[in-house]
């Protein structure tokens, strides 16, 4: 028993790659995939804001209007910028070499973004870019050191800035009245943005967790009448 | 009388003998099941057998499905999973019950191997038995590191790349076996291929003929118990061991629930947290493989960290070789080092309930230190870290290496005549 607590204990700390390197303090954050508007919201604020330069080469248009309870046609004429066909895959035609001379670093296809960082890293990443001259593009993020991309959110949030005191720069503020949303629309919409792409690396969570119910359920049935049909049998044995 | 055929049996419907006349059939159900005795005190830890040989044919049922949408290919391979993923119908439970199985496979073997080194299961008359094992471990390391390449995901791919360089280590052979495994200058779509011949076809094959002979040894020389004691000592006059009972249906009926309680603990991980917080399904994975984008920190999956630790754990250079060619041999020889027990032992008893203390402690620290190396195999390497790898991996040496002389002086308690509770 206390090997075992011993092992629970050491597990818990986690693998050294899930530990994340920055020191930004982290704030929480919780998906939640029965939320449609959210996720339809998340979806949009993607194609218009994002799709241009990261693809979701995995998932497909199809699957993500079926799932998120948006009708066929209302998705091609708003969400498909590209031309394509309802059941082709999310792609863009960003020139990975081209991109990577543009801004250091080819911007990654974002599928599976959540589960590689973590859907919290993400809503922190959307949140915590600020101005930064010493940078190519004159910005900077927090979560992201030194990272490429600009700040393709900066109409909507307006100019975020470093407060910095006795040296220490652990506080952002936005410079009242340069973005088209007040912070709490901003966090709202970030949060979409982030839970949107959780939905898209996972996109069978919630039938995983709808199923596996059942059949836990199902196990717990048969379990009783197997442990019952076992204490039938040995019955006749005694004894041990 | 005169008209019944001599070969066929009194009892047992027409079609059962027509069968026997021709095939073994009733003959071997009776050897293998409802003839076969198993003694009657066998507990928890006898139920991990079974287990194995359950998760042996979810892993080759789901990995059949599986193949029936991957795609071998460097630039298909990734992307062909991500479909099963989405695309396939329940494509993303076949997947999932599949790597969840990976896992589930070490546990419940590394659990069956405990029990015999707690009962002495390895000793005599058993010692085939236990060697039929280790080839099996072995093939089951590899299986699962072959099999750990076949998404492309970037801890796949350097993963191995990890692992096929540690050949390199070997002095003069070495840097052409690399190219060898490989099969090309680096990691490739060639690599990809045959990694990919080998945990379908071959392994796979390889596993199932050996647990079959695991198991035509485990019944020609009978199950041990936990108290290590021959139940074929004491047999009554029909030849039937007085301690033992019918495989069929009384071991039967205990291995169908223990089934049951132990497909609700994988299911609950398989419909509810199948990347295991990142250990059953490393986080760098989800990358599709990038030689130039190594990962911030290597770790191979957690059923092999306890032997990474301990290929870490060799830091000098010796005899003008260098350390990691030493961190090489350290890793193989805590592989197959248990291979040899049942000539180390050296105890009058077999169980761990009749062997003194020193055994007792021997084996405790070996499994405790066995869990830290599994730990410290995880994290990215540190002073501390390494220090503490080199005194587990001394210990776990130590447990085999000294056998010989603390199974010969300790205390022993004498075994019982006939089996306890
Ligand atoms: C102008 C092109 C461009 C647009 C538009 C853009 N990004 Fe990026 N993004 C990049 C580039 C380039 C990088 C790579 C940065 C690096 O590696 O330094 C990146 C990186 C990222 C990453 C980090 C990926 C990782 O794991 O390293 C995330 C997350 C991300 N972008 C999300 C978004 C979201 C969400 C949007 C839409 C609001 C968006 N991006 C819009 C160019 C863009
Ligand atoms: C695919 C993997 C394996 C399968 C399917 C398997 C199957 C079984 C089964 C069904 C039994 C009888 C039930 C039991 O005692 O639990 C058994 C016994 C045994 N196995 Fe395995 N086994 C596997 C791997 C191994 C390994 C890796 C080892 C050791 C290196 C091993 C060593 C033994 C020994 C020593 C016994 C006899 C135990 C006793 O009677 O106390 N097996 N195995």
């Amino acid at each position: 028993m206390k090997k075992l607590l011993l092992v629970l204990l050491l597990v818990c700390q986690g693998p050294a790659w899930a530990a994340s390197a920055s020191t930004w303090p982290m704030e929480s954050f919780k998906g939640d995939l029965q939320n449609m508007p959210s996720l339809q919201n998340g979806f949009k604020l993607y194609a218009n804001y994002c799709l241009g330069c990261h693809s979701l080469q995995f998932q497909r248009y199809e699957r993500t209007a079926d799932d998120l309870a948006i009708p066929h046609d209302i998705a091609l004429k708003n969400l498909v910028f590209t031309g394509q066909k309802i059941g082709g895959l999310i792609t863009n035609a960003m020139p990975r070499a081209a991109s990577k001379d543009w801004f250091g670093a080819s911007p990654p296809d974002l599928t599976m973004v959540t589960r590689v960082r973590s859907p919290e890293w993400v809503y922190n990443y959307l949140n915590t870019f600020y101005v930064d001259e010493d940078r190519p593009l004159g910005v900077n993020n927090k979560v992201f050191a030194n990272v490429g991309m600009p700040n393709v959110l900066l109409e909507l949030q307006g100019v975020q800035r470093e407060v910095c005191a006795e040296g220490h720069c652990d506080h952002l503020a936005v410079d009242n009245g340069t973005g088209t949303m007040t912070t709490e629309e901003f966090k709202s919409a970030t949060y979409d943005l982030t839970n949107f792409l959780y939905y898209v690396s996972e996109p069978s969570r919630l039938d995983r967790q709808r199923i596996g119910i059942y059949v836990l359920l199902f196990l717990i049935i048969l379990g009783c009448f197997t442990y019952l049909l076992n204490r039938e049998y040995w019955k006749d044995v005694g004894g041990h | 009388m005169e008209k019944t055929k001599p070969q066929e049996s009194q009892s047992g419907t027409g079609l059962m003998n027509w069968i026997d006349a021709r095939f073994p059939a009733t003959e071997t159900i009776e050897y293998h099941a409802s003839k076969y005795y198993a003694p009657k005190n066998v507990n928890f830890w006898y139920y991990f057998g079974w287990l194995s040989m359950i998760v042996l044919i979810m892993q080759l049922l789901s990995g059949l499905w599986l193949t029936m949408n991957y795609v071998p290919s460097g630039a298909g391979a990734f992307a062909s999973v991500e479909y099963i993923m989405r695309d396939v119908e329940y494509g993303w439970l076949i997947r999932y019950l599949h790597s969840t199985g990976a896992s589930f496979f070490f546990i419940v073997v590394y659990a069956h191997m405990y029990r015999a080194l707690a009962y002495g299961s390895y000793r005599g008359p058993r010692e085939l038995l236990w060697l039929i094992g280790m080839a099996i471990f072995i093939a089951l390391m590899a299986e699962g590191f072959l099999g750990y390449l076949l998404p492309w995901g970037n801890m796949s791919y350097w993963g191995a790349q990890v692992i096929v360089s540690l050949f390199g280590a070997i002095p003069v052979i070495g840097p052409d076996l690399m190219e060898w495994i490989r099969g090309d200058f680096l990691m490739s779509e060639t690599t990809l291929n045959r990694f990919f011949a080998l945990h379908v076809i071959a392994l796979p094959l390889v596993l199932v003929m050996l647990v079959f002979v695991h198991i035509v040894a485990l019944h020609h020389v009978g199950s041990n118990n936990p108290d290590g004691i021959e139940i074929k000592k004491n047999k009554d006059e029909n030849g039937v061991p007085l301690d033992g009972i019918a495989f069929h249906p009384y071991i039967t009926i205990h291995d169908i629930h223990a089934t049951v309680v132990f497909l609700f603990i994988f299911c609950a991980v398989v419909f509810f947290a199948p990347e295991m917080g990142g250990y059953f399904l490393e986080k760098p994975n989800f990358e599709m493989a990038d030689p130039l984008k190594t990962p911030d920190h290597i770790a191979p999956v957690w059923y092999y960290t306890p032997f990474y630790a301990m290929l870490r754990a060799a830091t000098y250079p010796f005899l003008g070789l260098p350390a990691k060619f030493w961190g090489f041999v350290v890793m193989v020889g805590a592989i197959v080092i248990p291979a040899v027990l049942p000539w180390l032992d050296r105890s009058p008893v077999k169980s761990i309930r009749y062997k003194g203390r020193l055994s007792k402690a021997m084996l405790t620290m070996f499994v405790i230190s066995f869990f830290i190396l599994g730990y410290l195999g995880t994290q990215a390497p540190s002073k501390a870290g390494t220090i503490a790898a080199q005194i587990c991996t001394a210990i776990y040496f130590a447990y085999f290496v000294l056998m010989p002389w603390y199974t010969r002086v300790e205390q022993t308690k004498p075994e019982p005549e006939r089996v306890t509770g």
